[in-house]
C-alpha cells in the first residue's frame, strides 16, 4: 500500500468515526476559501455592532443644530447630518432596521411561498395549474413595482415595507418549491410512507416537504441580502421607512440632498454594500453543507 | 389451480385485476389508447405461503403488487383481502387494512427517507398507527432491530451509514414493525450484492418461520425463485401464463414461455453453460397499448413455429387450464400443454438445469456465513 492510499483511507476511517450527518454537518459549516471566511468576519462583526448600538453610540434621533453637516471628527467620527445627528449612531441603529426587514420578509414570503408551493405541487393536477396561475399573475409584475405599488396603497412603516416584499416575493418561493415537491414526491420512500398508511398531510410535511428544502435554504440565505437592498430601494423611493426612522436607505435618500457633503452617503453606501456582499459571500457554506452531506 | 396447503380461506385473492394507464392521447376522433400494464390477472395467496411472481421487465409484475398493496388503483377487477375488497372500503378502513399489509421495496437506498434516523424510519409505521407510548415505541424498534440483526446503536444513525444489505434490514425492521399478516416484496433483493442476496433471503425466510407471514415476491431471478416459493405465476405482456406449485414450474413446465425463461436462466457451470442450447425468442415483447390477439405470447412462440403456426393461437385466447387430474399441479394458459411437454427443447433445457444444480434442488435454506455486522 502506498503512503497516499495509507493517507486515504486514514482519512475516511477519520470521517466515518464522526457520528454521522450532524458531525458532517458541522464540519462543512466551516468557511473553506478566503471570501467565505471574510464574509463570515464581516457579518458576524456588523451583527454584533448592531445589536450593541446603545452601548456602542448615542441616541440617533438626538439633534445639534451647532454641528449641523460637520465632516468626520473625534466626537462624530462619521460626520454629522442636516439637523446634528449622529452619523455612526444612525448607522448602527438603521442596521437594525434594515435587518428586521431581511428576516421577516424571509419569514412571511417563506412561509407562504413554501406551503402554497408544497400543496400546489403535492396536489397536482387541476388544483395545481389554478394554483400556479395565481402566481404567473404575480410574477407578471417586476417584482419592485408590485412592492412600490402595495407599499404606496398602505402607508410607509416598518410593518407594511414588510408586507409589501413579502407580497411581491412569496411566489418565487412557491414555484421553487413546487418544482422540488413534484421530483420528491415521486421517491420511494414517500411511497413506502403511503404504504404504511400515512395521510396526505403527514406525507407531504413530514416526507416529502423535509427533503425538499435543501435548495431553498441556499436561497433563503442569499436572499437575506436581496430583502436588506430591496427594504433600503424602497426607503431609498421614499415608499419605505420614513423620517426620522434611521434606515439606510432613507440616509442615501436625504444624502443627496447635500451632495457637497460625501460622508453622508459614504457610511449607508458602504454598510449596504458590505453587508449584502458579506451574505453572497458567506452564502457559499450554505450551498456546500446542503449538497456535501453524504446521502443527501 | 392449485387449493394451496390449506382448505382456510386464502389471505389475498386477486379476481380478474386491470390496470391501464391512459397513454398520450390521439387525434379526436381516435378512441384513447390505454398501456394495458395489468391486464386480466387472478391468484389466490393462502394464509403462510410464498407466492413468486416472475417475468421480464414490463410484464407487468410490479404493477400488480403495488394494486395489491392499493398504491395505485386497478382500473377493473377487485383485490379481496382477508374476505374485504380493498376497493369497497372507505380509506379510514383502508389505513387499518394497510396494518396488516407491508411493502418492502427494491432499492433500500430509494425506500428509506433520508432525513429521518432509523429509529424514526421504524417506528413511523407504529406513530401512523398510533401504537403505543413513545418509550414504548422505542423499545419495539430495538426488538425489531434485533430480530432483523443489525446493532443496537445503529436506531440512532441515519440510512446513509449503512450499506444495501443494512439497508435492505432497516425496510424489512419497518415492514414488521406492525406485525402484519402479508409482506410484499418487490425484488427484495435484485438491488444488493450477491452476496448479500442469501442473508436476505434467509432472514425474510425466518420471520416467515417465526411470524406465520405470508409473502408475495417479485423476482426475475428464476433460481432465487425456486428457493423461496410455494408457488409461482409467470406473468408475460400484463397476464398470467403459467401458475403452479415451485418444484411443478421447474420440473414439468407447461407454458412454452416458462422454458424459454427457464432456458435462459444462468447455469453456475461454464461446461454446462457453454454446452446446452437457449431458446432465444425473436423480435421484442410487443407494446402493451396494444397487446397481440388470440395468446399474448404467440407473436413470439417457438412452439407454434414448430407446430405450423396453428390458427388457434392467434384467436382464442387461451386461459388458465388446470394440469392434470390431482388440480394441485397448478395451471398453464397454452392450447398446447402436452406438445411442450413432449418437446425436445424442454428435455434439453431441464437437461441443462439438472445435469448443474444437483446439489441446491430443495433446499431452502441457503448456506451461508452469519451476517457479519461490524462498523
Amino acid at each position: 500500500m502506498t503512503r497516499r492510499t495509507k493517507r486515504l483511507e486514514e482519512a475516511a476511517s477519520r470521517r466515518n468515526e464522526e457520528s454521522g450527518r450532524m458531525g458532517a454537518a458541522i464540519a462543512n459549516l466551516r468557511p473553506r476559501t478566503f471570501l467565505e471566511a471574510y464574509g463570515v468576519v464581516v457579518i458576524v462583526v456588523m451583527v454584533a455592532a448592531i445589536a450593541a448600538a446603545p452601548l456602542l453610540a448615542s441616541d440617533p434621533l438626538e439633534q445639534d443644530l451647532s454641528v449641523a453637516l460637520t465632516g468626520p471628527s473625534a466626537d462624530h467620527w462619521m460626520g454629522t447630518d442636516n439637523l446634528g445627528r449622529d452619523i455612526w449612531s444612525r448607522i448602527l441603529n438603521g442596521g437594525r432596521v434594515s435587518l428586521v426587514i431581511g428576516l421577516f420578509v424571509l419569514i412571511a414570503a417563506g412561509t407562504v411561498g413554501v406551503v402554497y408551493g408544497a400543496i400546489s405541487g403535492y396536489l397536482g393536477g387541476i388544483v395545481d395549474a389554478v394554483m400556479m396561475r395565481v402566481v404567473d399573475i404575480f410574477l407578471s409584475f417586476p417584482a419592485i413595482m408590485l412592492a412600490l405599488l402595495i407599499s404606496a396603497a398602505l402607508g410607509p412603516t416598518i410593518r407594511n415595507v414588510i408586507l409589501a416584499i413579502a407580497a411581491a416575493w412569496w411566489p418565487v418561493y412557491a414555484r421553487l418549491i413546487r418544482g422540488q415537491v413534484i421530483v420528491v414526491k415521486e421517491r420511494e420512500y414517500v411511497t413506502a410512507s403511503r404504504a404504511l398508511g400515512a395521510g396526505p398531510m403527514r406525507n407531504l410535511f413530514q416526507t416529502v416537504l423535509p427533503n425538499s428544502l435543501g435548495v431553498m435554504k441556499t436561497i433563503f440565505v442569499l436572499d437575506i441580502g436581496y430583502a436588506i437592498l430591496a427594504g433600503s430601494t424602497l426607503s431609498f423611493l421614499g415608499l419605505g421607512v420614513s423620517l426620522p426612522t434611521p434606515e439606510w436607505g432613507v440616509m442615501i435618500r436625504e444624502a443627496l440632498q447635500f451632495p457637497n457633503s460625501w460622508w453622508l452617503i459614504l457610511s449607508p453606501g458602504l454598510a449596504l454594500m458590505l453587508f449584502v456582499s458579506a451574505i453572497n459571500f458567506a452564502g457559499g457554506i450554505v450551498t456546500r453543507s446542503v449538497h456535501e452531506i453524504p446521502g443527501r | 389451480m392449485s387449493e394451496g396447503p390449506a382448505a382456510a380461506p386464502p389471505l389475498l385473492e386477486v379476481e380478474d385485476l386491470r390496470v391501464w394507464f391512459p397513454a398520450g392521447r390521439g387525434p379526436a376522433v381516435k378512441r384513447r389508447r390505454f398501456i394495458k400494464a395489468v391486464d386480466g390477472v387472478s391468484f389466490t395467496v393462502h394464509r403462510g405461503e410464498t407466492l413468486g411472481l416472475v417475468g421480464e421487465s414490463g410484464c407487468g409484475k410490479t404493477t400488480t403488487a403495488r394494486a395489491v398493496l392499493k398504491l395505485l388503483d386497478p382500473t377493473e377487477g377487485r383485490i379481496l383481502f382477508d374476505g374485504v375488497d380493498l376497493s369497497a372500503i372507505p380509506r379510514r378502513e383502508l389505513r387499518r387494512m394497510r396494518r396488516r399489509m407491508q411493502p418492502i421495496f427494491q432499492d433500500p437506498f430509494a425506500s428509506l427517507n433520508p432525513k429521518r434516523t432509523v429509529e424514526a424510519v421504524v417506528a413511523e409505521p407504529l406513530v401512523i398507527h398510533r401504537q403505543g407510548s413513545a418509550a414504548e415505541r422505542r423499545a419495539r424498534v430495538s426488538e425489531l432491530l434485533a430480530t432483523v440483526g443489525l446493532p443496537p446503536d445503529a436506531a440512532t444513525r441515519y440510512p446513509h451509514a449503512f450499506s444495501g444489505g443494512q439497508r435492505q434490514r432497516i425496510a424489512i425492521a419497518r415492514a414488521m414493525a406492525l406485525r402484519p399478516d402479508l409482506i410484499v416484496a418487490d425484488e427484495p433483493v435484485s438491488a444488493l450484492d450477491v452476496s448479500i442476496r442469501a442473508q436476505i433471503l434467509n432472514l425474510l425466510g425466518d420471520l416467515q418461520e417465526e411470524f406465520g407471514l405470508t409473502y408475495v415476491i417479485i423476482a426475475h431471478d428464476l433460481a432465487l425463485v425456486r428457493q423461496v416459493t410455494d408457488r409461482v405465476a409467470v406473468m408475460y405482456l400484463g397476464g398470467i401464463v403459467e401458475l403452479r406449485p415451485t418444484e411443478e414450474l421447474y420440473r414439468r413446465p407447461r407454458h412454452p414461455y416458462t422454458v424459454a425463461l427457464l432456458s435462459s436462466a444462468p447455469i453456475p457451470d461454464t461446461a454446462a453453460e457453454q454446452a446446452r442450447r437457449r431458446i432465444v425468442l425473436e423480435g421484442d415483447v410487443p407494446s402493451p397499448a396494444d397487446p397481440p390477439s388470440g395468446c399474448r405470447f404467440h407473436t413470439r412462440c417457438w412452439l407454434r413455429q414448430k407446430l405450423g403456426n396453428p390458427e388457434v393461437c392467434a384467436t382464442d385466447p387461451p386461459p388458465l387450464t388446470p394440469i392434470g387430474e390431482s388440480g394441485t399441479a397448478g395451471a398453464a394458459a397454452c392450447h398446447f400443454p402436452h406438445e411442450v411437454a413432449g418437446s425436445s427443447e424442454l428435455q434439453e433445457t431441464l437437461q441443462a438445469l439438472t445435469g448443474a444444480s444437483g446439489g441446491a434442488k430443495g433446499c431452502r435454506e441457503v448456506p451461508v456465513e452469519e451476517p457479519e455486522i461490524s462498523d
